[in-house]
């Protein structure tokens, strides 16, 4: 039916109280795109109450969908509730058949469980009441990993030595392209923004000394830790996600073997082990990177650079940063693989667990880090 | 039965006996699989006991459990194969676990585990890389590997056409009548249940309790509750009821 024609039968809808019973005349074309009756104001032209049965006669009907059964159930409802009984035999056999299913079950009257509306209290009260939960989860979280650790260290534990290379390949030679050129882009930046401000002392050789201190003792630490927390601690969060919503971490449990011990362990020893060595990686590509800006734009010669920068780090700046990538890992690899571990059994909950992680891991690496300065600034490290 | 303070179900006391095929029944959400999880030692009970071969399963101590645990095997609803494993290695691990067998002694029971649940060439391949119902099965060769005293079957039929349906029926009640198993079954599977059920269960979602046990074949023949009616015959008897009325 082209537009013009669709325009010419208007949906009609006549009440025609004259008769012996109360006759709906239905003509034109009723679907998506029509025009059609407002339900409530034709509701409003039905009598109070009545004992004439409400009919329809629907002969000039052309074109009918599920906007029309549902316009008609909408005044048949309103009819009914007012004590006028009804009859559908003038409807299309099609709309008495789903005005038949659509009544069939009765309306569910419990109301689906929301959230009802709450004082200011009541709202701090349930927060503290999750975040008590939610420390407690963490807690036994850590219990069950210091317990796992000790089996480990006594020789008890069980893992494939396989899933451990595989997570080590994962964590480390996987990421090694994304780190560098984050690092390399990291020593960059460092060194453009150190380097317009001791140029106007004359003493850009210094960016040697500001990029190879920054990246060593914080930067390439923190840069590789949050690299990793979006990828392998999100990954790590995921996997043992999905694990829980297939039932394979309950396949586990019922077969008397510690999930913790199996999954959990071999991916904190990976990413402990890995990250330490990211970060001397970053700490290389991140001196690269300044040096890059270094010979280029200012004139130093590479091998004054590197001379520089070497003069200007010790071992201890570099433990320091290799010590925070250490806790880093440690974080990263807990914040991923609890939410994992605690992650409900929907598809949704998988993304919620991966989103928490990723959260969880930076918000840990931030204030591990900020306290491990402090500590190092404390003992004069 | 309890998720904090919604009570799933209440008052369940009931006995499996060894060598039955045990069904527990009832519509959706009426927390068929919730029981299943207390029964095998994933969820604990609210309150009340589960008593396995004597031992109170839940006052246990933690090696007695896992002890008990070894001797079910569990054919998960999804089949819950280890995904980075392959099937060979999803039903090696518990041998490796908890048996002193050699590499190639595990390997041939691989095979034998596999090839009892009609997979023999498949020990390669990964979960993903078979069909659903395949992977229903490997669940079972692997619920299998220690030679389990009870087998667990959590809606074994769910996601199966009804050809594979009946042979993993076929199956069951092969493997119980030859290895001499228990087998606990949780469906609302019709033709399942009346096929295989030695024994029942069925869980009312409304009371929120267990209405009536026994036999299920005698249920749909002698149970006069609308209920059990209603359910066994896919309500067909209130379509009957409803068609007498009209006429």
């Amino acid at each position: 039916m082209t537009s013009q024609e669709i325009h010419a039968n208007p949906a009609l809808a006549e009440l025609d109280c004259g008769s012996r019973d109360l006759l709906i005349r239905i003509s034109g074309s009723w679907s998506t795109g029509d025009q059609l009756p407002v339900a409530e104001t034709f509701i409003a032209s039905l009598p109070d109450t009545g004992s004439q049965t409400l009919s329809f006669n629907t002969s000039g009907i052309n074109r009918w969908d599920s906007r029309f059964v549902s316009w008609v159930i909408k005044v048949t409802d309103a009819a009914e509730a007012r004590g006028i009984p009804v009859g559908y035999q003038g409807l299309p056999a099609g709309v008495q058949g789903l005005i038949k299913l659509a009544k069939a079950v009765p309306e569910h009257k419990a109301s689906a469980p929301r959230e009802e509306a709450s004082g200011l209290l009541t709202r701090i009260g349930h927060g503290v009441h999750a975040f008590v939960d939610q420390t407690g989860e963490l807690l036994a979280f850590l219990g069950e990993v210091f317990l796992a650790f000790t089996r480990m260290l006594t020789g008890k534990a069980r893992f494939r030595g396989g899933d451990l290379l595989l997570y080590i390949q994962q964590t480390g030679v996987d990421a090694l392209p994304i780190v560098g050129l984050i690092s390399i882009l990291v020593g960059l930046i460092l060194a453009f923004i150190g380097a317009i401000q001791l140029a106007m002392f004359g003493a850009q050789i210094y960016i040697a000394n500001l990029v190879g201190i920054a990246m060593v003792r914080e930067m390439g630490a923190m840069m590789a830790a949050v690299i990793m927390a979006g990828r392998t601690g999100a990954a790590f969060s995921a996997q043992l996600g999905s694990m829980q919503v297939n039932e394979e971490i309950d396949a586990f449990k019922t077969l008397g073997i510690d999930p913790v011990e199996f999954l959990v362990l071999p991916r904190i020893l990976a990413l402990t082990l890995m990250l330490p060595l990211l970060c001397l990686y970053a700490d290389l590509l991140g001196i690269l990177g300044g040096a890059m800006v270094g010979t280029t734009l200012f004139d130093i010669s590479l091998t004054l650079y590197v001379e520089q920068t070497i003069s200007s780090i010790s071992l201890a700046d570099v433990m320091v940063g290799v010590v925070k990538s250490g806790v880093f890992g440690i974080l990263i690899a807990l914040a991923g693989c609890v939410k994992g571990m605690h992650c409900g059994r929907s598809a949704s909950s998988v993304g919620d667990a991966t989103t928490a992680a990723v959260v969880m891991s930076i918000v840990a690496v931030v204030v591990a880090d900020a306290v491990m300065t402090l500590i190092n600034n404390a003992i004069g490290v | 039965m309890a998720y904090g303070d919604n009570i799933v179900q209440r008052d369940l006391t009931f006995t499996v006996n060894r060598g039955d095929i045990f069904i527990i029944m009832g519509g959706s959400g009426c927390g068929k699989s919730t029981l299943l999880r207390h029964l095998v030692g994933l969820r604990e009970p609210a309150t009340g006991r589960v008593i396995f071969d004597g031992l109170d399963f839940w006052r246990a101590s933690h090696h007695q459990r896992l002890a008990l645990m070894r001797r079910i095997g569990i054919l998960y609803q999804s089949g819950a194969l280890w995904s980075s494993m392959t099937l060979a290695e999803n039903i090696a691990l518990p041998l490796e676990e908890y048996t002193q067998l050699s590499r190639q002694e595990i390997n041939e029971l691989v095979s034998f585990k596999l090839a009892l649940v009609g997979l023999s060439g498949f020990e390669h391949y990964y979960p993903s890389q078979i069909s659903g119902g395949m992977r229903k099965r490997a669940g079972l060769a692997r619920a299998m590997a220690l030679d389990p005293e009870v087998l667990v079957f959590d809606e074994p039929s769910a996601g199966l056409d009804p050809i594979s349906s009946r042979l993993l029926d076929e199956l069951i009640l092969e493997l119980r009548d030859s290895l001499g198993a228990t087998v606990l079954v949780v469906t609302h599977e019709l033709a399942s249940l009346l096929s295989i059920g030695d024994n029942s269960i069925f869980l009312d979602p409304e009371s929120r309790t267990m209405i009536a046990g026994g036999d299920p074949k005698r249920l749909l023949a002698e149970s006069e509750d609308p209920r059990i009616i209603r359910f066994l015959t896919r309500g067909e008897q209130d379509h009957k009821r409803h068609a007498e009325a009209q006429l």
